[in-house]
């Protein structure tokens, strides 16, 4: 197991090493100056070569290469050429945004798939198997921004129900603790903030939940199938118990293996989607942050949101792996 | 080779969803060829005094205007016919990309080992470390926001899928009799690589392929919903959902028919998709 850990970890080394030749890379693949491309055609020459000498753009290659990973490692990604506050500071204040509606939407995503799931396989062939598998096909298909957007029409806009964007009514005011608002409006003990805060997050949460909630159905239902065909199904079973106890102890604990994996490789997909549901509801968190920086040319922010993610991304993989080992003894042994 | 190509319809056609699937894509199709005829309005030219008309059900709406028209007068349905046109031009110039240097990527890791695999099969990990759309938005950073630029994103992103594709297939061909057989004849590498291996690693790839295609369509409604793709005035679906965000309150047809029209051809790809996995290589879909 031990070799197999060290292993795993020696190779997660070379793939965030190439992300971060990629992402240093981005600023001067860009067609141009990138000083200039930051500034804009007009900018005046002593700007551009402030900024040159601000982001070491004068040094030789390699140096920037090293600097820009030592910088990175220690947690100094720069300064935003838009804002000129430091992009960690900017990152981190919107990061806990998104983390929530992502924790939330995966929650959902997993009650849901699992239970759609679980039951569609047991009641193979039965209505209920049929409505939720067809929704499940039409949930992987479904434009996440496009959902969003029908989701405000219906529960906000032609109902009422539910706040249309924003994370948070103006009348409410938390301070940010955790960032995370239902952790903080709990800690302050406004319960009407929490309230609200939850009222903001079910209709992102349920947009952006949707394809992983659909992936995690049909995953669960096709490896529940497989796994209530096995001898020891049967021989619980035959030993007389309940059906709840076959599928609950017997099956469900075995076809969870390849669901566990799909959910840790889900985390990609939900940031990504993050991004778009971000700019469907104005969510302030760091998917909305980022499309502004692409479009002001921001590099600093390019870079720095693609670096984390893709490093989260990459450790949440191992440890999915890693998990996946402990539970499952032939991948350690093989 | 007729009666393969009969024999491969039949099967296709017991299974009832991907032959829906297929209807879907055809129609598609038919409305991208043949947009001009089926609707006598431009998607471009603007008509300020039939703002936001609604369709013909709703009240206000006509038959003038079957589905409604958007805040520049411009005819829902046309703009979202000819949007076909645009997302499978997006499907087939994206899903070549993937497709040629993906396969030359796989092919030539699979077939040669080594150190050659390892470095084409590191940058293909670090490609696939970072989330599909967010790699698509770097390079759409880098190139500049247009159609033709997410278009270029998205067959970028889609290398590392096929290449990882066809390498798995042609490790598993490379050590086969037929292809030692030629190999002993003196064939070259490159002619085993593309006469000898190749040809029998279609499988997989075709499959991949169609669902890529929807894939693609998908991520570049995405790119221009976020206004890095498509821009004013293209009716692309994406962008025209882009459009539609501030006038959600007033004119719900606008949001409803581009999005309609999006989960149409995804849905239709991936049926088919699914469809032809069933029928070339069912053994893919156990994987």
């Amino acid at each position: 197991m031990i070799s197999y850990v060290i292993k795993r970890l020696l190779w997660a080394i070379p793939t965030l090493l190439g992300v971060s030749i990629l992402v240093f890379s981005m600023i001067h693949l860009a067609p141009g100056d990138p000083a200039l491309l930051m500034l804009g055609e007009h900018a005046n020459k002593e700007s551009v070569d402030a900024l040159r000498e601000q982001m070491g753009l004068n040094k030789p290659l390699l140096e920037q290469y090293y600097l820009f990973v030592s910088n990175a490692v220690q947690g100094d990604f720069g300064i935003s050429t838009l804002s000129g506050e430091p992009v960690i500071d900017e990152f981190l204040e919107r990061f806990p945004a998104t983390v929530e509606l992502s924790i939330v939407a995966l929650i959902f995503a997993i009650i849901i798939g699992l239970f759609a799931g679980i039951i569609s396989a047991v009641k193979r062939y039965s209505l209920f198997d049929y409505v939720s598998m067809t929704t499940a096909l039409a949930g992987v298909s479904m434009p996440v921004f496009w959902l969003g957007l029908m989701l405000i029409y219906f529960f906000s806009i032609e109902l009422g129900w539910l706040p249309v964007s924003g994370r948070l009514g103006y009348e409410f005011d938390i301070d940010k603790v955790t960032g995370f608002y239902l952790i903080d409006s709990i800690l302050m003990k406004d319960y009407e903030a929490f309230w609200n805060a939850c009222k903001h997050l079910v209709l992102p949460a349920l947009a952006l939940g949707t394809i992983p909630m659909a992936i995690i159905a049909r995953m669960t239902r096709a490896s529940m199938i497989e796994v209530m065909k096995e001898d020891y199904v049967r021989t619980a079973k035959a030993k007389g118990c309940t059906q709840g106890q076959v599928i609950l102890i017997h099956a469900l604990k075995n076809a969870l293996m390849p669901v566990i994996t799909v959910i840790g490789l889900m985390v990609g997909t939900l940031f990504a989607g993050a991004i778009l549901t971000e700019t469907t509801f104005s969510w302030p968190g760091i998917g909305k942050w980022l499309i502004n920086a692409v479009n002001q040319r921001d590099f600093p922010i390019i870079q720095s949101t693609t670096l984390i993610i893709a490093t989260i991304f990459i450790v949440i993989n191992l440890i999915v792996d890693l998990l996946y080992a402990v539970i499952n003894p032939k991948i350690r042994l093989n | 080779m007729g009666s393969k190509a009969l024999e491969f319809y039949k099967q296709f056609k017991k299974n009832k969803t991907a032959l829906v699937g297929a209807y879907v894509v055809v129609f598609l199709i038919i409305c991208a060829i043949f947009a001009p005829i089926l609707t006598q309005y431009d998607p471009l030219i603007q008509n300020l005094d039939n703002r936001l008309i609604p369709p013909f059900w709703s009240k206000g709406g006509s038959f003038t205007h079957i589905l409604g028209t958007d805040d520049f007068g411009r005819d829902m349905l046309t703009r979202v016919l000819y949007g076909a046109r645009i997302s499978l031009t997006i499907g087939i110039i994206s899903v070549s990309i993937s497709l040629s240097f993906g396969v030359i990527m796989g092919a030539v890791a699979g077939y040669f080992g080594g150190l050659t695999d390892l470095i084409i099969m590191r940058v293909v990990d670090i490609m696939l470390s970072i989330p599909a759309i967010l790699l698509a938005i770097v390079i759409v950073s880098i190139l500049g926001a247009d159609l033709f630029n997410a278009m270029i994103a998205i067959g970028i992103v889609g290398i590392p899928t096929f290449a990882r594709i066809v390498r798995s297939s042609v490790l598993a061909e490379k050590n086969k009799e037929y292809v030692i057989a030629s190999r002993v004849n003196g064939s070259s590498d490159f002619r085993l690589i593309v006469f000898v291996v190749l040809p029998n690693c279609t499988t997989p790839v075709i499959v991949q392929a169609t669902m890529w295609f929807a894939s693609a369509v998908l991520e570049a409604a995405g790119l221009s919903f976020l206004g890095l793709g498509a821009q004013p005035p293209t009716p692309e679906w994406g962008a025209m959902l882009a459009d539609s965000l501030q006038f959600i309150t007033t004119a719900y047809w606008m949001i409803i028919f581009p999005g309609i029209a999006i989960f149409l051809t995804v849905i239709g790809f991936n049926l088919v998709g699914d469809g032809l996995m069933d029928v070339l290589d069912p053994k893919l879909k156990e994987k």
